[in-house]
């Protein structure tokens, strides 16, 4: 009697599978602070870090060498629990909602029923990462930008939750594989616009990326929430930034267009990958994302948490029910 | 029997972590213990099959609630002076009275229910659809009662949170 038995051997492979999308995305995040300085170098008309290496790429290895020597600095002056439990919430807080991402068909680490609802939870327990680390600083600064961060970031989700329910509504299922699905032959976006504007939106704000970066504002803030932070520590709280921009990217894919489904019913795509579309489409949302930050200025703080209350929390109610509207008028039996 | 695990580990926790809120004489760990129970309580619904309960026990308890509770404490700054004073009201004359007594009713409660260890609770997987339609069917009443409440909050919110100077200022023109 081999241990190996087919239950055993299908443990391990979804363990695997669990694995290789959680490093997949740590190493992606982690080289994304060196493509998102070079990319706003060559948009600037610099050339950004190019020397370590050809074209710069082992300005990563370079930056984490630098991190890991580096003295980890604990101020006598904090509240040491919470002073590091806050660098372990912001990476592990969104790293856990890949989870429920559907990279590839088959290839999810939960296929939960309650699949968008498990992000919205992850998302909400990753506020305590700013706050713990706004708090425990001890710190003027540092407070004002976890009181900053904390407002912002709640105020985003009560309208991200709402711009996704139009998705749900038509789809039926919080359930992210069904979601995907329900796209063949009209991606989301095209339905679900509003939705798709409201939900960039807030994913920027509540990874606090700028526009939307208020909380580490660095001409009124110092650092902000991480000011007190340095080393490795720091560097979590950096990968954890860049692991928020990953996700939001790949949910904006997984949830408005098409996930892995390529763009158009064509027999040529079938011989092309599905990954190749997943990673696309991401890829295409995180170089908006350097965009987005290389392009607009930083508004102030009340015109932010405006511009949430007052616009886009109406909007996405509206969208919420006119599309419940709709689909009940076309599937009067969806009742 | 493997619900039966998750139930009691995560009970466990519950219990555990709801002692620490109390005996924690820092309020923001007596919070962070408070958010571990409530994940711990999800955690239970989610093994007695209500994955939607547990979800909404994360997003609306610990995610949104506590959050706020956090962010009040932040504001106060209520720092180790905080700390000083209550590691001084918490004397064990303070709470052991109190806690015998509790103690007591609570042996008592565990021999009225005594757990018969024959039968298990009926699993019953409740989605995301059952709880609506139990929300705008028989409960629809409940709602709109929230509802009111909200909006009652709603309007506070607004009167404290208006620009009291522009409303000076149409006044005067007035």
């Amino acid at each position: 009697m081999s241990i190996f038995t087919p239950e055993v051997i299908a443990i391990i492979w979804a363990v695997a599978k669990a694995l290789i999308v959680l490093f997949g995305v740590v190493i992606c995040a982690a080289f994304l602070s060196f493509v998102e300085r070079r990319l706003l170098a060559l948009w600037q008309d610099r050339y950004g870090p190019n020397r370590a290496g050809p074209f710069g790429l082992l300005q990563l290895p370079a930056d984490m060498i630098k991190m890991f020597f580096k003295e980890d600095w604990t101020p006598p002056f904090v509240d040491k629990l919470t002073f590091w439990l806050a660098p372990a919430i912001a990476m592990s807080g969104l790293l856990l909602s890949f989870a429920i991402v559907p990279v590839i068909p088959g290839w999810v680490a939960a296929d939960l029923d309650i699949g968008l609802l498990f992000f919205f939870a992850m998302a909400g327990l990753a506020v305590y990462a700013v706050m713990f680390g706004g708090w425990s600083s001890n710190n003027k600064y540092a407070l004002l930008g976890g009181v900053r961060a904390t407002a912002q970031t709640v105020s985003y989700e009560v309208f991200m939750g709402l711009s996704l329910m139009g998705v749900v509504v038509i789809t039926g299922s919080f359930n992210m594989t069904d979601i995907v699905n329900a796209q063949k032959g009209c991606w989301f976006v095209f339905p679900q616009f509003l939705g798709f504007l409201t939900f960039a939106t807030a994913g920027i704000a509540v990874t606090h990326r700028s526009p939307f970066d208020a909380p580490e504002a660095e001409q009124d803030l110092a650092a902000g929430y991480h000011t007190e932070y340095s080393g490795l520590k720091w560097g979590m709280f950096f990968v954890g930034e860049y692991i928020g921009v990953v996700l939001i990217s790949s949910l904006i894919t997984v949830l408005f267009f098409g996930g892995w489904l390529p763009p158009f019913e064509w027999s040529v795509f079938d011989y092309v990958p599905a990954f190749f579309w997943f990673a696309t489409k991401t890829a295409f949302f995180i170089m908006m994302f350097i965009l987005i930050r290389a392009a607009l200025p930083r508004p102030r703080y009340d015109q932010i948490m405006d511009f949430g209350w007052r616009i886009c929390l109406p909007v996405t109610l509206v969208n919420l029910v006119a599309t419940a509207a709709v689909v009940l008028l076309l599937n009067p039996s969806a009742a | 029997m493997g619900t039966a695990i998750a139930f009691y580990f995560a009970a466990a926790i519950a219990v555990i972590a709801s002692v620490r809120v109390i005996t924690n004489t820092n309020p923001v760990h007596a919070l962070l213990y408070l958010v571990v129970s409530l994940l711990a309580v999800a955690m239970i619904f989610f093994a007695l099959g209500a994955p939607f309960a547990a979800a909404l026990e994360m997003i609306v308890y610990a995610g949104a609630i506590m959050v706020l509770f956090v962010f009040v404490v932040m504001i106060l700054n209520l720092g180790a002076v905080i700390d000083e004073q209550e590691r001084k009201w918490l004397t064990p004359r303070a709470w052991i009275g109190p806690s015998f007594l509790s103690l007591a009713l609570l042996g008592e409660l565990l021999y009225t229910i005594k757990p018969n260890l024959e039968t298990f609770i009926e699993i019953t997987k409740v989605g995301p659809k059952e709880v609506g339609i139990a929300l705008f069917g028989p409960y629809v009443l409940a709602v709109e009662l929230a509802s009111m409440l909200l909006l009652a909050a709603m309007v506070s919110a607004w009167h404290l949170g208006r620009d009291a100077d522009k409303d000076d200022k149409e006044n005067k023109h007035a």
